[in-house]
């Protein structure tokens, strides 16, 4: 084998030593046909491949959001979203005609949310600044984007077990409020809000700042007057990203929070239901029994049909904040060019 | 501090020449709100550093009884949270991480093939409209709440799949992976990480496409060039480029699988056993499933296990999370 191959290029030098032009057999190159079929073949093969994971994915992920909507749909309506489940007994109806609701547990949803966004954007952002403007590329700053790196990768029921712990060490056993989720979510949330923010920093070019300080601006101004306005948009959908990652956020909720049927406003004391917990609790609830004595209104699936209904209100919520911070960042991105 | 000192006399230069004028107080009620400010900042990094430290110690804290505490207490409290089958910690968690590990690992397995055609689809094959509609769909998918995968899950999947999963243990049952009897409903291990592949398939899709889309266009159509077809441009400039990145994407997943707790707390039947028969009922359970079930009715000594558990987990993560960085960091030094 060596031999055949070595000899052409033998004979290839020597013609060109001698000066004449060397004589190239290229059929020797020439694939041969069964090789050229093996590799369009081969490609097929993986054309197919590629568009059939494509295909096979989105099986679940359409039957996901028809299943949410078409189950959904059949408990949404103007009683559910104003009742919450006090005095809602098994399967039978309310006073109002309805099956109870999930007005309690948006209430809690937004205020364990809120109290998660003002504990975790100032940190966030602020972060974010001293990791762009005053610390960067020292060994603090990437110390710090270690341990946010680290943060981002906390699981959720761990982040629920700290704050359970926190308040249970602090302020004593059986404290369950709302608060505590929001900070089991603030947990969650300021590692996306800084790393948001800091691209968003990262992006602002250096000529504004340095105009800024050209013209005896103070650092303090220019960060707050031209850094982090230039930056706003894209910091405004970076955290309404967020807020739809942890507005969802089941289990840490479960832990802090508890679950309770009425209303509760305060976001300090006592258990607080949020739309999550909601879903899961009516779901782990089974089956309702609506015996033969019971009344006509019964329905014994009423469980699951409301657990359809409070998904449902959650996908839409946490679908209309991701399309919002999207269009936030889309929009204002465009205005700046 | 350097800063600090080099700034100082610039400062009085500027105070000599503007003394005369009433301007000085602004520059000093600046300078006053330019040094609140940096406070302001250095703060909010350096609570990040506290915020991760008061989670260690916090939970190491409320975990210790399950360590320091008299040993009949620990071995009464595991017993009960075991259903009586063990007394020991280590005992306890590794059935646990057993089933964690084997539950992610195996969502992964199914979730990464089909990422990764999902993303080559968006980038390479796919029509430019297409794909930008096709990617925000999956973005906005990546979005969906755990606890509806896991009410879909439960409800839906369970129900539709139990007569494939019968259908399989009938034909490969000679496999022990597969040997029945297969559950009905399939509340089993296999179930689970379907559910979970389909959660995480968003997720490592949305980190795939982005790498995939930024190889390097000479070099593919070089490829193209040369003759190659179109996926041996993808195997010979596309793919190599992409492999750490790829692999620090089915990380991330691997790390979010690890970590779900709703999706398998409502599909799974909980069992304590280093099974590996996927089919079967009651064989697993995962570490964060099992806090979130056994949390509500622990007693103080079965919280602290229960804690010392969720720690394990916490490790785990941070484990896979670092093995992430450090490929994605080598990656990108080449």
């Amino acid at each position: 084998m060596s031999q055949q191959t070595s000899s052409p290029v033998q004979a290839v030098e020597q013609k060109l030593k001698s000066g004449s032009k060397p004589v190239i057999d290229f059929d020797r190159f020439r694939p041969t046909r069964s090789s050229i079929r093996a590799r369009k073949r081969h490609n097929v093969v993986m054309t197919g491949l590629v568009v059939f994971s494509f295909l096979i994915a989105l099986v679940p992920l359409v039957s996901v959001l028809w299943v949410s909507i078409s189950k959904g749909l059949k408990r949404l309506n103007w009683d559910f979203l104003t009742h919450n489940m006090a005095g809602v007994v098994g399967g039978n109806p309310t006073l109002t005609g309805g099956h109870g609701g999930i007005l309690h547990a948006i209430i809690g949803t937004l205020e364990v949310t809120a109290g998660a966004m003002v504990i975790s954007v100032p940190i966030g952002v602020m972060c974010a600044v001293f990791l762009v403007e005053y610390a960067a590329g020292g060994r603090i700053a990437k110390a710090i984007a270690l341990l946010v790196d680290v943060m981002s990768g906390i699981p959720s029921i761990v982040a629920g077990l700290f704050a359970f712990s926190m308040f249970a060490t602090i302020v004593g056993p059986g404290a369950v409020n709302g608060f505590s989720g929001s900070i089991a979510l603030s947990l969650l949330m300021i590692p996306t809000v800084v790393k948001t923010s800091e691209d968003m920093l990262r992006v602002v070019p250096n000529d504004l700042r340095e105009a800024a300080y050209a013209l005896g601006v103070t650092k303090q101004r220019t960060i707050t007057k031209i850094v982090l306005r230039t930056a706003l948009p894209g910091i405004v959908s970076g955290v309404i990203l967020a807020i739809a990652r942890v507005i969802g956020e089941t289990a840490p909720l479960l832990i802090a929070s508890g679950f309770i049927v009425s209303t509760n406003f305060n976001l300090f004391s006592g258990r607080m239901t949020t739309l999550p917990v909601y879903v899961y609790n009516e779901y782990s609830q089974g089956l309702a029994v609506c015996g033969p004595g019971a009344d006509p209104g019964c329905v014994a699936s009423i469980r699951m049909e409301r657990a359809w209904a409070a998904a449902l209100v959650l996908i839409v919520i946490v679908l209309f904040l991701n399309l919002l911070g999207r269009l936030i960042s889309k929009v204002f991105s465009v205005e700046e060019k | 501090m350097k800063n600090m000192a080099s700034s100082q006399p610039v400062n009085n230069c500027k105070s000599n020449q503007v003394s005369s004028f009433t301007e000085a107080d602004a520059t000093q009620s600046g300078h006053l709100a330019d040094r609140i400010f940096k406070i302001l900042a250095w703060t909010a990094g350096i609570v990040i550093f506290v915020a991760l430290a008061a989670v260690t110690l916090f939970l190491i804290l409320r975990a210790l009884p399950a360590f320091t505490g008299s040993p009949a207490d620990r071995a009464s409290a595991l017993d009960a949270l075991s259903g009586g089958r063990v007394t020991s910690f280590l005992a306890y968690v590794g059935p646990l991480l057993f089933g964690t590990v084997i539950i992610a690992g195996l969502s992964l397995l199914v979730a990464f093939p089909i990422s990764v055609g999902i993303a080559l689809f968006i980038t390479h094959y796919a029509p430019r409209k297409l794909s930008t509609l096709l990617s925000s769909v999956i973005d906005l998918l990546a979005a969906i709440p755990s606890v509806v995968y896991g009410l879909w899950g439960a409800l839906i999947v369970v129900p539709a799949i139990t007569g494939f999963w019968a259908w399989v243990a009938h034909y490969l049952g000679w496999i022990p992976l597969f040997s029945g009897p297969v559950a009905a409903p399939a509340r089993s291990v296999a179930t689970v990480a379907l559910v979970l592949a389909v959660m995480i398939v968003p997720i490592i899709t949305s980190v795939a496409r982005d790498i995939c889309a930024q190889a390097p266009r000479l070099q593919q159509e070089a490829a193209l060039a040369l003759g190659a077809t179109k996926w041996e441009t993808i195997r010979l400039a596309v793919l190599p480029f992409a492999k750490s990145g790829l692999i620090s994407a089915s990380m991330l997943g691997l790390g979010r699988a690890l970590g779900e707790t709703m999706a398998v707390l409502m599909i799974l039947s909980p069992g304590f056993s280093y099974s590996l028969h996927l089919l079967r009922a009651s064989t697993s359970q995962t570490i964060a499933a099992n806090i979130a079930s056994q949390f509500p009715e622990a007693n103080a000594m079965g919280v602290a296990s229960l804690i010392a558990t969720g720690l394990v987990l916490f490790l785990i993560t941070f484990l896979v999370n670092f093995i992430a960085r450090r490929i994605t960091g080598k990656g990108s030094s080449k």
